[in-house]
């Protein structure tokens, strides 16, 4: 499904149905150097189970045009954007990583619109290494070859992703460097330094009021459970899911991602 | 900033796609013998029927076995995605036909296994897809057969039995400006001694028959999708693959290349060609499969060593006229072998043996080690006389232009003791002259 949004084309899978505006919408947005398909166990289960489906591909990223921006506000705009343009009044915002604290910035910014909050692999402050910063500008190959390891928890998980016979780890390689080849402009290092810069994370979690489920990978490297209790602790009426994952939790265990989402979108929206 | 690596070769052939089983706790890969498997509920049952959720639903499909199998090639190739066929033949045509159908065109190399030339010749052609045949060290050959209609560049990594070696980054190049794919038979290579993504191809097969099962007991292949091409950009400039760009009446209405920006390729053809074609690999030969990949990169090694002191012996010997190798300097790709073999150049070479049709057959019936027979890859030394065997139904005229003669042997040298297999050999060159 393709939208104008800020004068330039900006996609969205929709789980293989049409949006129909009867149903509750869920937003599903990406991490880092990714783009809708990392959700493909869970969003076309929900586009088959009465809800719309918004994966967004964010700007500079796969199929949507336009520049990467490297600020989580203007993400998060973006995404109010992307409500506006669908005709979804209220959405339940599902983020990963980097996509975590854009549906939080988005939660904050227009609490009436955000029905449930799923933060999955979410940290804050969300800080990435000046290292890893400046690799990202300088090798990008590098740092998606880091990053990627650092994501997985294994070479074996199961029943593996998107189905049996794929290679999560060198699919998730390939996408992080297609996203690079349609976009050469330093998506990578845009998308760190935003995660790196975002610094309202403690405001806008303590002012969510809206249903929220947090969703940590046990064996995450990027961004370990223990150094999520800022988040937990501010928004207290959050629940929490530990799943056995690294980073790459809707991968490593799409089962019991979708199941722990799909329970919790069951929940009396705000 | 260095950095954390990826697990090495080895540890990839012993691991990828393998974990200990966790009903049992069986540490080797079991076994699934089953055609089927049981659904939660009805609800569980629909959505892996539709792709909501991953899982196995009839071994046609997806086998838990197949699938540490499919999930270790595509690791160690390099790749995102591997489907395991129930021969290399049955590979080359799910790959082919996944893009493929009534006037499609493909252009491939004519140096190649005479079950691919009779596929892309004959069979295929009575499908509607036609083939263009070119000479793989020829670049402008390649470009000047390309058509619109054009799906796919074809080759072998090291053409059979004449072991030319393809210009992958070159051939490749020519098939991205072109916005083609090139798709590779990779068996006489295996990933040990080149990964064909890493130099620009974009899809590969194997007979997992050869090297990869490594003991001649199971039949199958291995198709193996890189990721690396754009279909969807490809579509978008030039309307090719439509079969995976638009909407597809066999399964919902679903466009593979939105399900997945990477893999659209693999999912089309399991989804569709597995599941239509039905040419899928068993559980036991899979299992088989396993556990030659478990000792790849050693076999190989040792492949390359023994067949390196059989063609110094043989250079010496007065009963041969000329040997093949692609490390030889007379080779005509010695240069480009060493850039992309540098740890070898395969266990399987050709040599032209001095003498009649006759002294081939006193040849091979004197040898003791080798045993005559069309297969290669095996651990066990193989021969065989390609004009009178895996070549017979192909023309003179393109033997010819193959490299091979009425005294070329083809060897597959196994992982016995180099000296006896030398001795095997010497004595059998030897009786070969007799009565010449």
């Amino acid at each position: 499904m393709l939208f104008t949004i800020e004068n330039t084309t900006a996609y969205c899978y929709t789980g293989g149905k049409p949006y129909n505006p009867s149903q509750p919408t869920a937003v599903f947005i990406h991490g880092a150097q990714n783009d809708h398909s990392v959700w493909a166990l869970q969003t076309r289960y929900f586009a088959h189970h009465g809800w719309n489906v918004l994966a967004v591909d964010l700007p500079g990223h796969g199929r949507s045009l336009g520049t990467a921006k490297d600020n989580v506000a203007e993400l998060a705009r973006w995404i109010l954007a992307v409500l506006d343009a669908a005709g979804a009044a209220r959405a339940m915002l599902i983020g990963h990583s980097m996509g975590s604290l854009i549906a939080l910035e988005a939660a904050f910014l227009a609490p009436d619109r955000v029905s449930h909050l799923a933060m999955l692999g979410s940290t804050y402050p969300m800080k990435v290494s000046p290292a890893l910063l400046e690799t990202a500008l300088k090798d990008e190959q590098a740092a998606i070859d880091m990053v990627n390891i650092w994501s997985h928890s294994s070479i074996a998980q199961k029943p593996s992703f998107p189905g049996p016979g794929f290679y999560a780890m060198g699919g998730a390689r390939r996408l992080k460097q297609r996203i690079a080849a349609l976009n050469p402009a330093h998506v990578f290092h845009t998308d760190f330094f935003a995660c790196n810069a975002y610094a309202n994370g403690e405001i806008a979690a303590a002012s969510v009021h809206c249903p929220t489920l947090f969703i940590f990978g046990a064996r995450d490297m990027m961004t370990p459970p223990k150094s999520t209790r800022l988040l937990t602790e501010a928004i207290t009426h959050g629940s929490v899911v530990q799943v056995d994952s690294g980073h790459e939790l809707m991968a490593e265990q799409p089962d019991a991602v979708l199941d722990a989402l799909f329970a919790f979108a069951q929940t009396a929206a705000a | 900033m260095s950095g954390p690596k990826y697990p090495g070769f080895d540890t990839l052939s012993l691991h990828a796609g393998a974990a200990p089983d966790p009903a049992t706790g069986a540490r080797a890969t079991p076994i699934h013998f089953t055609s089927s498997f049981a659904f939660k509920s009805s609800e569980h049952a629909a959505s892996l029927f539709n792709m909501e959720r991953a899982g196995h639903v009839y071994s046609r499909i997806s086998n838990p076995t197949n699938a540490v199998l499919e999930e270790r090639i595509a690791a160690l190739e390099g790749g995102v995605a591997g489907i395991a066929t129930a021969s290399g033949q049955a590979a080359m045509h799910l790959g082919l036909c996944t893009i493929a159908g009534a006037g499609s065109h493909i252009v491939a190399s004519r140096a190649l296994y005479g079950g691919s030339h009779n596929l892309l010749a004959y069979t295929l052609k009575r499908f509607g897809i036609e083939t263009t045949f070119v000479d793989p060290r020829d670049v402008d050959a390649w470009r000047a057969a390309i058509r619109p209609n054009t799906k796919v560049l074809f080759g072998e990594t090291l053409g059979n039995p004449g072991l030319d070696v393809l210009d992958i980054p070159q051939i490749a190049a020519l098939a991205h400006e072109h916005h083609l794919p090139l798709m590779l038979d990779s068996t006489f290579t295996t990933p040990y001694l080149l990964r064909p993504f890493e130099h620009g191809a974009d899809l590969v097969f194997h007979s997992a028959t050869k090297f990869l099962c490594g003991h001649g007991t199971a039949i199958g292949g291995l198709l193996v999708d890189g990721g690396t091409f754009d279909w969807q950009a490809a579509y978008d400039k030039t309307g090719r693959f439509a079969e995976l760009c638009e909407p597809y009446d066999g399964f919902h209405g679903m466009v593979f290349a939105e399900e997945s920006t990477v893999a659209p390729f693999a999912l089309r053809a399991r989804r569709e060609g597995l599941r239509d074609f039905g040419a899928v690999m068993s559980p036991h030969n899979a299992f088989a499969i396993l556990q030659g990949i478990e000792t790849l990169g050693l076999r190989m090694d040792r492949h390359v060593a023994n067949t390196r002191k059989i063609i110094d012996f043989l250079l010496a010997n007065p009963a041969v006229d000329a040997v093949s190798y692609p490390e030889l300097p007379s080779h005509p790709d010695y240069a480009l072998a060493k850039t992309l073999l540098p740890k070898g150049a395969g266990g399987v070479f050709t040599f032209r043996l001095r003498g009649d049709r006759a002294a081939g057959q006193r040849f091979v019936d004197s040898l003791k080690i080798f045993s005559h027979l069309a297969n290669v890859g095996d651990a066990k030394s193989l021969v065989i006389h390609p004009a009178s065997t895996t070549h017979f139904r192909v023309p003179d005229e393109q033997l010819e232009k193959a490299g091979i003669t009425q005294g070329t042997m083809r060897l597959s040298v196994g992982l016995e003791d180099a000296d006896d297999l030398i001795e095997d050999l010497a004595r059998s060159l030897k009786l070969s002259q007799k009565g010449a």
